[in-house]
């Protein structure tokens, strides 16, 4: 019996082998592709199994994380949530991520080889490092004073430092709190469900997602144009313009909401938003030198990130005559977000360049050490810097005595456009009041802030809509906050 | 073990060995049984410092608890099995501790569900057992009267689930006063009994009696008088598992069945014989069987239900934690080998072991059971008489088949059936019945180690 006893134990010896030998095989060799198989809960586990680092507006975190002890565990939690959606976005279990918690999410998640002090260690021992913290740009009284000011009404915000492109407020309203996200349960479903019904779109982001008619406050642009390409050269002269005119080729006559647009200046024409005066000089500028100067400006830029992306602004590059000095007036299929008109509010007040606007000053490990550091770049030289000159005074002057004088400010320069835009099919939607502006403290070097504020409707107010009244004490709030006055 | 100068050979051969006293070796399972009780505590507070970061408040409790069975156990081995092999009792208890540990560990993740206090019940009722094998049985030969006793037990054991409800598809529980309890488990013992009383009877028979087929002595048929009623009782049993639906449990009594057949009579037609009826065996079951052609399609196709988008099944889920842990593991309370719902404390408990302890400490538990089957086999070596031959061959391929079946089934390598880890798998049933089992083995191997001062009958 005994050798068939030791045959017997070898059969066991090789059923153990077997066993070894298939183990290893899952656990070594084939871990890798099971650990990514994307059925296996255990990544997300991992990133919800820890705090995520936090989204830091002026020293302060404006987002938080809350320990539920479920198996998703640590839930987003956020400090002001409607206020800086439009900047966090979203984390959210069910959901995914948006915005900033979207782009920036391998700091925050602590999935960023930099977190660590030895990188290669992370991919010996395949866990996470401590969330990272990411420090926006934003001025924490700017985005508060914009959200103020729009208060219930629909409409957006954008504010930027004009030296540098960095963005000082974002503001969206309607907003909604991301933390409703936040979770697992069913209550965060029944947000979804109803933030996504939402007549008024509160999830969209209407200061970089959402393009508008620009209306007049896109004169800033056919003016620049015309000084650049030499069609004016003199701000007082004469324009040799006829008021009514008629679009050519049509029989269609453009009128102005105010009177003396006849031949007037540019400076006139500036002050007082004629209609009449820009539709002509964006014919006489011609179509060629529109569209160099709007996508200097940054229209037609399909990858502006700040990091995230920014809705490509339209300058249409073929029209006929007649829709090119619609166009010049910023209506036909003219279309900016609000990140874009402060773009060029900022371009006059910066001395003719556009900065690329950023949000995200740097990042950090949990502990506070820098990451990764954004630094301020020119995306065009948009004008000649005289013509920047020029169009300063032309803002100037709206505020101090045409029609943006609600935003003036006392002890500062203050120079703005405000817009009004028709739409809908004959116009016949609610108009959307703009107003765009820059502010330069008196005893400063530089202009501190430019703004674009976008108010979609003031409903009940129609006829007295106009950039100037709606739009401008909120642009003038938002550059009081930058200012500290 | 031997005593140096002793020829090696000696103890293999069927030949009467020297009288000569082996060693006791009882310090060495006592310290071995101290190193057992203190790696399990060790577990016990790694998994507390790791879930909660505090010593679990039970743990005290849970070292003296342990550590009073297994002294207990140790005493009564001292007493009437003073020859018994040293390392049995320490590797049950190491075994029994740390699955404790893990249904403990897993208990945390499931509040509301407390698996382990139950567990430890069982297990306490387990070693009392051992001890009352170890106390009464004073010699495993008294077993072999009870041959057809056993089997007839075994064949009521089997039976009786039947009459009561299924529970998840298969009728192998029957509730008691809110236990459950598996009778099957306690029919493997004494199926192994019946195996090798029968077959010490009867393996001349088998061996050399019956016409040739073939015509040359490769294979040679024994005469129905000796073999039918092996095969009715096994057929039988098989049978009442098919009905039942615990397929784990009947590859297990066929491999058992070939094991014993293959030791008795030194047949390797035996062997082929086994295979064959094994693959038709399977074939069968699997065409009749919807529950075992979905349980082939699984393991052929682990991520089939993650493809159809319908999440990951049980297996793949359990591949995920095997893969998770990758070599060194996450650490015990790191793992989330909860995901695989249902049944992770019972047939997928290797699964978390396999995620919190890596492939090291897999490789080390699997070692274990290896190395209870090797000091089972090695007692069957030792012994003169061919039943507790058999019976210890039995007893540790019990053992050896039953790691392999679920430890095979949970990580892909055979298609999966249910059945229980030995003494890391929530079950009652199951840890009473291997305790059950290591106790024979201590009797066996007292006898194989102590017959040897003479006194012990030929």
């Amino acid at each position: 019996m005994t050798p068939y006893i030791r045959k017997a134990a070898a059969l066991c010896a090789v059923l153990l082998l077997a066993l070894l030998v298939n183990v290893t095989r899952v656990q070594v060799f084939q871990s890798r592709s099971y650990d990514d198989n994307p059925a296996n809960r255990r990544g997300a586990i991992a990133r919800y199994g820890q705090p995520r680092g936090d989204i830091v507006v002026g020293g302060r975190a404006v987002t938080g994380s809350e320990d539920t002890r479920e198996q998703l565990r640590y839930e987003r939690t956020y400090t002001n949530g409607p206020l800086y959606a439009p900047v966090t976005g979203f984390a959210s279990q069910l959901y995914g991520t948006t915005f900033l918690e979207h782009t920036e999410d391998d700091i925050l998640s602590g999935a960023d080889p930099m977190l660590a002090p030895l990188p290669l260690w992370n991919d010996v021992t395949r866990t996470l490092n401590p969330g990272g913290k990411v420090v926006t740009t934003l001025n924490a009284a700017a985005q508060q004073a914009a959200y103020k000011g729009l208060g219930s009404r629909k409409g957006a915000v954008a504010a930027i430092e004009p030296a540098t492109g960095k963005i000082l407020a974002l503001v969206s309203t309607p907003s909604y709190d991301p933390a409703e996200l936040s979770g697992t349960d069913s209550a965060v479903k029944q947000a979804w469900a109803r933030l996504n019904g939402d007549t008024n779109k509160p999830m969209l982001n209407r200061a970089i997602r959402q393009t508008y008619p620009p209306g007049s406050t896109f004169k800033v642009v056919t003016a620049a144009a015309a000084l650049d390409a030499g069609v004016v050269t003199d701000l007082d002269a004469p324009t040799r313009s006829p008021d009514p005119y008629r679009l050519p080729g049509t029989r269609t006559l453009l009128t102005n909401e105010f009177d003396d647009c006849k031949d007037a200046s540019l400076r006139y024409a500036f002050e007082w938003s004629c209609n009449t005066v820009f539709a002509k000089l964006g014919v006489d500028v011609g179509l060629d030198g529109m569209a160099r100067t709007a996508a200097n400006f940054g229209f037609n830029n399909r990858k502006l990130k700040i990091p995230f992306s920014v809705a490509p602004s339209n300058f249409d590059t073929k029209l006929d005559n007649a829709q090119l000095a619609l166009s010049s007036i910023g209506q036909f299929d003219t279309r900016a977000t609000p990140l874009q008109m402060a773009m060029i509010s900022a371009a006059v007040a910066g001395g003719g360049s556009v900065k690329a606007p950023y949000l995200v000053e740097r990042t950090t490990t949990k502990g506070g050490g820098t990451v990764s550091t954004t630094g301020s770049s020119t995306l065009h030289e948009a004008m000649s810097p005289s013509t920047s000159m020029r169009l300063r005074e032309l803002m100037t002057d709206v505020v101090e005595e045409g029609t943006g004088a609600r935003a003036a400010i006392r002890g500062a320069t203050v120079g703005g456009k405000s817009g009004t835009a028709q739409h809908g099919i004959d116009n016949s939607g609610m108009p959307y009041a703009w107003f765009i502006s820059w502010a330069q403290a008196d005893d400063a070097m530089e202009p501190a802030v430019a703004v674009a504020v976008v108010v979609e409707d003031a409903a009940a107010r129609r006829g007295a809509i106009s950039g100037g009244g709606d739009a401008g004490p909120i642009a003038k709030a938002v550059m009081e906050a930058v200012l500290g006055f | 073990m031997m005593q140096p100068g002793m020829p090696g050979t000696t103890l293999a051969a069927d030949a009467p060995a020297p009288a000569v006293r082996l060693p006791r070796r009882r310090g060495i399972e006592f310290s071995l049984l101290v190193v057992a009780v203190l790696l399990s505590v060790y577990g016990y507070c790694a998994v507390g410092l790791a879930k909660n970061g505090t010593v679990p408040p039970g743990a005290a409790g849970y070292g003296a608890g342990l550590g009073v069975l297994a002294l207990l156990a140790h005493i009564a081995v001292r007493l009437r099995a003073p020859y018994a092999d040293p390392l049995l009792l320490p590797i049950a208890v190491l075994l029994n501790g740390l699955g404790l540990v893990l249904i403990y560990r897993l208990d945390l993740e499931t509040p509301g569900d407390a698996a382990a206090p139950t567990q430890l019940i069982w297990s306490t009722l387990g070693v009392a057992l051992f001890i009352a094998a170890v106390l009464l049985l004073r010699d495993h030969r008294v077993l072999q009267r009870y041959t057809y006793v056993s089997v007839v037990a075994a064949l009521l054991l089997l039976v009786l689930p039947i009459l009561f409800p299924a529970v998840n598809g298969a009728r192998i529980w029957i509730r008691v006063a809110g236990f459950s309890i598996q009778p099957g488990e306690f029919a493997k013992v004494l199926l192994a009994v019946f195996f090798a009383g029968y077959l010490a009877a009867n393996r001349n028979a088998l061996a050399y009696s019956g016409r040739r087929v073939w015509k040359f002595k490769r294979l040679q048929l024994p005469t129905g008088r000796v073999l039918g009623p092996i095969v009715t009782i096994w057929l039988l049993s098989v049978g009442v598992l098919v009905l039942e639906r615990d397929l784990g449990t009947s590859l297990l009594f066929f491999g058992l069945f070939v094991i014993l057949l293959y030791v008795a009579t030194g047949r390797t037609g035996w062997i082929a014989v086994g295979l064959l009826l094994a693959c038709v065996g399977a074939v069968a079951v699997g065409w009749l069987e919807p529950h075992v052609h979905s349980r082939v399609q699984d393991w052929l196709h682990p991520f089939a239900s993650i493809e159809a988008g319908q999440g990951p099944n049980q297996l793949s889920q359990s591949l995920f934690a095997f893969a998770a842990g990758g070599m060194l593991g996450t650490g015990l309370g790191l793992g989330h080998s909860i995901l695989i719902g249902f049944a992770t404390k019972s047939d997928f408990i290797l699964a978390t072991a396999g995620e919190e302890l890596g492939l090291i400490g897999l490789s080390a538990v699997f070692l274990l059971y290896a190395l209870l089957v090797e000091r089972g086999y090695r007692a069957g070596l030792a012994l003169r008489d061919p039943f507790g031959r058999l019976l210890a061959v039995g007893l540790a391929s019990i053992v050896a088949l039953q790691v392999f079946v679920i430890a095979g089934g949970v990580t892909g390598l055979i298609p999966l059936t249910g059945m229980a880890m030995p003494f890391l798998a929530q079950g009652g049933s199951s840890v009473v019945t291997n305790w059950i089992i290591v106790a024979l083995l201590i009797r066996i191997s007292d006898s194989a180690r102590s017959q040897y001062d003479g006194t012990a009958a030929p």
